[in-house]
């Protein structure tokens, strides 16, 4: 186990480092830079203002800087909103994103997988069809269109929330609901195939045959199997769902850290759009090492594999 | 069965999470105002509240609240009132200027608002290792241009004394009669020197002098609390020697950049005044609630360039033949819809000023300047592209022009959409053919749109240069009269009109939504916002006559 997670964190290190790399250099090749305007900016104020932030200097200083400072855990000022650091940003933005993911996340889980285990227990019937249906259809719409959907219907309409904001906990409930819904119908139809897969193996009509009911060979004997490829999804979707959804959060005006992602990239702003990725890129090794190892608990043959 | 049972727990949880019907009742509006707080959609978060390195509007709506310049806006119209300074007066020859401050001007802290602060921040501005964008805004002083551009290093050259604590002696360059209104531009409003020296240098850029509990200004709010991309709320400054007469407790302003999110807030009773109105709602509110709906001419211009160092656009025929195929008002009507006024000048209307109003509309004239330029075959016409930044309103006009020079002229052009850094950087090379742009008024007098067409200027960026053009902009810098001054600038405007190394289109309006609750509220040529001037009230308005 200590071996399997010393390889594990070995290769998240080096995966992280190529992906720094990576980021900064497209960043450089990328046209344009971190001060642009309509109006001309005369040569001699553009020098001072990229001398203001070390980007007059070569690239590969500033990215042997930029690597050093990130071994002291500094992200740098961002360019484009003066006099805030990217730490300060992703600090004021992450826990936004964090409780938005984990509402989104808690939904989704709570609506996929019982709808994916009755979908499985009872297949070929409505129980199946109808929200299987559903869950295409929710897979297919985007949530720049689920979004405004609800807004209007369950805000406008209804009058139950507010269509946007993010000051009491009932402002919650929009964004987290848009988002989850969308990955509760993967999840609902991940469980089922998961489920079916493992319902038709042998030991299952070992089980039937010896009389266990058929609940506790749902719950008892199926389903840590059948999740294995739910858990395996986890991963990468909670990573995604914490760091925040662009499109969910721009309708719903939640101050979160989906938005630097687009926002940074299109303003050029080199040092904050480096400190979200690798941010975003820590955090998404670090799921999938969890989440190996949880695999690994539930799936003695994942451990034998690696 | 146990599936009904999800659904029927989620609808539960849903039911507890709401909120009781009564608070939904009472909008966030309606509570907001009863607390003398008003809620504005404001764009986008702000680049920064440091008057001398912000640019942008968004900026400008915010740091209008915070602090203010020797003059201020009036209420209503484009005319200034005494602000930080209660009185001014200038030479004969309108080139030196003396303002006299309030003695009972302070700061946000409670320190007295001196001359010697505004003659510190003329030389923060324009201090080159700063990098203030709008420096230039002060090269109206003497001296100023030379000392930004370290030509000079004594502070002493540039043109502002403070002859006492109260009184500001400004030197310029030559007469300017408009100087106040240029005055309520923030790259002229003052900083409290204490408080940057306290926070780095006069020249850190990226300084926590503007964070809150540190903001020292001198407006009628001071800033309360800044939560990143989320909202700015300022409160009443104490401190303000008009205190007495701002209405409001405070602003929250909301970086809101979803244009439909926006309008949903708005209908849901979240803002007072939205930044814009999504296109296709602006039908449904000018005809169902006119009482919200504001549509107010703006004083900014889109137009396209002409790259006159290339091919046949060297030709002022071919130029002039390319803006008479232009149906301006085909363009306004079908495509842009929001009430935009078709351009005759490149100077929309400003300040008593009109320009020559010679843009036409006239395919049969394009025609026969095209054969005379000696393109009477069209097909022998070198196919020329219209580059502009990627956007669907850029791209549905430019493919509207596209077709009308085929249709008109039987030429063929090409599209080029840019990213934003491409295309800024394509334009500043002349590396095109025709390029689409825009310009917003910096202060209300056509020079703002006139002088960028002098040779050199950095916002030129057609190659075009006419001698005779650069000595009318210097001549009306030198006139003192009003009206013989706009008799210089429309005789300038003609010629640059008559060689036409830009097409101009239309002028912009504003469109945005501001709810009954709000009280003195005006519309404004360039969109600025006196919010000591503006209030909130509980019972409704009666109806707004248009």
């Amino acid at each position: 186990m200590i071996r399997f997670l010393g390889h594990r964190l070995w290769q998240s290190i080096a995966t992280l480092f190529a992906i720094i790399t990576a980021t900064f250099w497209i960043i450089q090749a990328a046209p344009g830079g971190p001060f642009q305007s309509e109006r001309a900016i005369s040569p001699h104020i553009r020098e001072q203002m990229l001398a203001a932030y070390g980007l007059d200097r070569p690239a590969p200083e500033q990215y042997a800087r930029y690597l050093g400072n990130l071994l002291r855990g500094d992200l740098g000022l961002t360019t484009k909103y003066e006099g805030w650091t990217v730490l300060e940003i992703i600090g004021s933005a992450f826990p936004i994103s964090l409780q938005l993911g984990l509402l989104g996340m808690a939904f989704a889980l709570a609506v996929g997988l019982p709808v994916g285990i009755i979908a499985a227990a009872r297949r070929n019937s409505p129980a199946d069809w109808v929200p299987m249906a559903l869950s295409m259809i929710g897979i297919c719409l985007p949530t720049f269109v689920m979004g405004p959907l609800l807004a209007l219907g369950l805000g406008l309409k209804l009058n139950l929330f507010n269509v946007a904001g993010w000051y009491g906990w009932s402002d919650r409930v929009l964004p987290a609901l848009t988002l989850g819904l969308y990955y509760s119908a993967y999840i609902a139809r991940m469980t089922r195939a998961g489920m079916l897969e493992v319902l038709s193996r042998d030991f299952i009509r070992t089980a039937r045959a010896k009389g266990a009911s058929e609940s506790s060979i749902l719950l008892r004997h199926a389903l840590k199997i059948g999740l294995t490829p739910v858990v395996a999804y986890l991963g990468p979707a909670m990573a995604g769902m914490i760091t925040g959804s662009f499109v969910v959060e721009n309708i719903f005006q939640v101050p979160g850290l989906g938005q630097h992602f687009v926002s940074a990239a299109r303003n050029n702003d080199y040092t904050l759009l480096l400190g979200v990725t690798v941010f975003y890129a820590t955090l998404l090794v670090a799921a999938n090492v969890v989440v190996d190892l949880i695999q690994a608990w539930m799936n003695p043959r994942v451990r034998l594999e690696s | 069965m146990r599936f009904s049972f999800v659904i029927a727990c989620l609808g539960l949880a849903a039911a507890a999470l709401s909120p009781p019907a009564c608070e939904r009742h009472d909008s966030r509006a309606r509570r907001a105002a009863r607390d003398g707080i008003l809620l504005v959609g404001n764009g986008t978060e702000p680049k920064s509240l440091d008057p001398h390195i912000a640019t942008g509007v968004t900026e400008h709506h915010l740091i209008m609240s915070l602090i203010e310049g020797l003059a201020s806006e009036a209420p209503s119209g484009e005319d200034v009132v005494p602000g930080a300074a209660a009185r001014w007066e200038s030479n004969d020859t309108l080139d030196e200027w003396t303002f006299h401050l309030r003695p009972e001007g302070k700061w946000s802290n409670g320190d007295r608002v001196t001359a010697h602060d505004f003659v510190w921040a003329y030389r923060r501005i324009l201090t080159p290792s700063l990098g203030g964008e709008y420096a230039a805004m002060l090269y109206l002083l003497k001296g100023a241009e030379a000392f930004n551009q370290g030509k000079s290093t004594d502070p002493e050259s540039i043109g502002a004394r403070a002859v006492d604590d109260l009184t500001l002696k400004l030197t310029l360059v030559g007469p300017t009669p408009y100087f106040p209104s240029m005055l309520t531009h923030y790259a002229w409003f003052p900083v409290h020197p204490p408080t940057i020296l306290k926070h780095g240098r006069a020249d850190t850029r990226a300084s926590r002098w503007t964070h809150p509990g540190h903001f020292v200004g001198n407006g009628p709010f001071q800033l309360k609390t800044w939560r990143f991309k989320h909202m700015i709320e300022v409160e009443r400054n104490p401190h303000y020697w008009d205190a007495a007469n701002v209405k409001l407790n405070g602003i929250r302003f909301l970086p809101i950049d979803n244009i439909p999110a926006e309008e949903r807030m708005f209908r849901d009773g979240q803002l007072h005044v939205t930044e814009t109105v999504p296109l296709n709602k602006i039908e449904y509110w000018r005809d169902q609630q006119p009482e919200s709906y504001y549509n107010n001419p703006y004083l900014a211009v889109y137009f396209y360039r002409f790259n006159v160092t290339r091919g046949p656009l060297r030709d002022k025929r071919v130029r002039h033949a390319l803006s008479l195929a232009i149906d301006r008002e085909a363009i306004t009507r079908n495509i842009t819809k929001a009430g935009q006024i078709p351009a005759l000048s490149l100077t929309p209307p400003v300040a008593g000023y009109t320009g020559p109003d010679t843009v036409k509309y006239d395919p049969a004239e394009a025609r026969r300047l095209l054969a005379e330029a000696g393109f009477s075959d069209p097909s022998s016409f070198k196919r020329i592209d219209i580059l502009f930044n990627v956007s669907e309103a850029h791209k549905t006009i430019a493919e509207a022009i596209q077709q009308m020079w085929k249709k008109n002229l039987g030429i063929e052009v090409g599209l080029n959409s840019q990213d934003w850094g491409v295309y800024l950087d394509a334009q500043q090379r002349l590396d095109y053919d025709v390029s689409r742009a825009a310009w917003t008024a910096d202060y209300p007098d056509p020079m703002t749109f006139l002088d960028m067409w002098t040779t050199g200027n950095g916002n030129n960026m057609t190659g075009w240069a006419s001698p005779e053009f650069d000595a009318l902009i210097a001549k009306a810098r030198t006139v003192r009269d009003t009206a013989d001054r706009f008799a210089v600038l429309r005789q300038a405007e003609s010629l640059f009109l008559d060689d036409l190394p830009v097409i101009p289109l239309y002028v912009y309006v504003r469109n945005y939504l501001v709810s009954p609750m709000v009280t003195g509220w005006e519309p404004k040529l360039l969109d600025s916002r006196p919010w000591k001037h503006i209030g909130l009230r509980l019972d409704p308005a009666p109806s707004r006559t248009p």
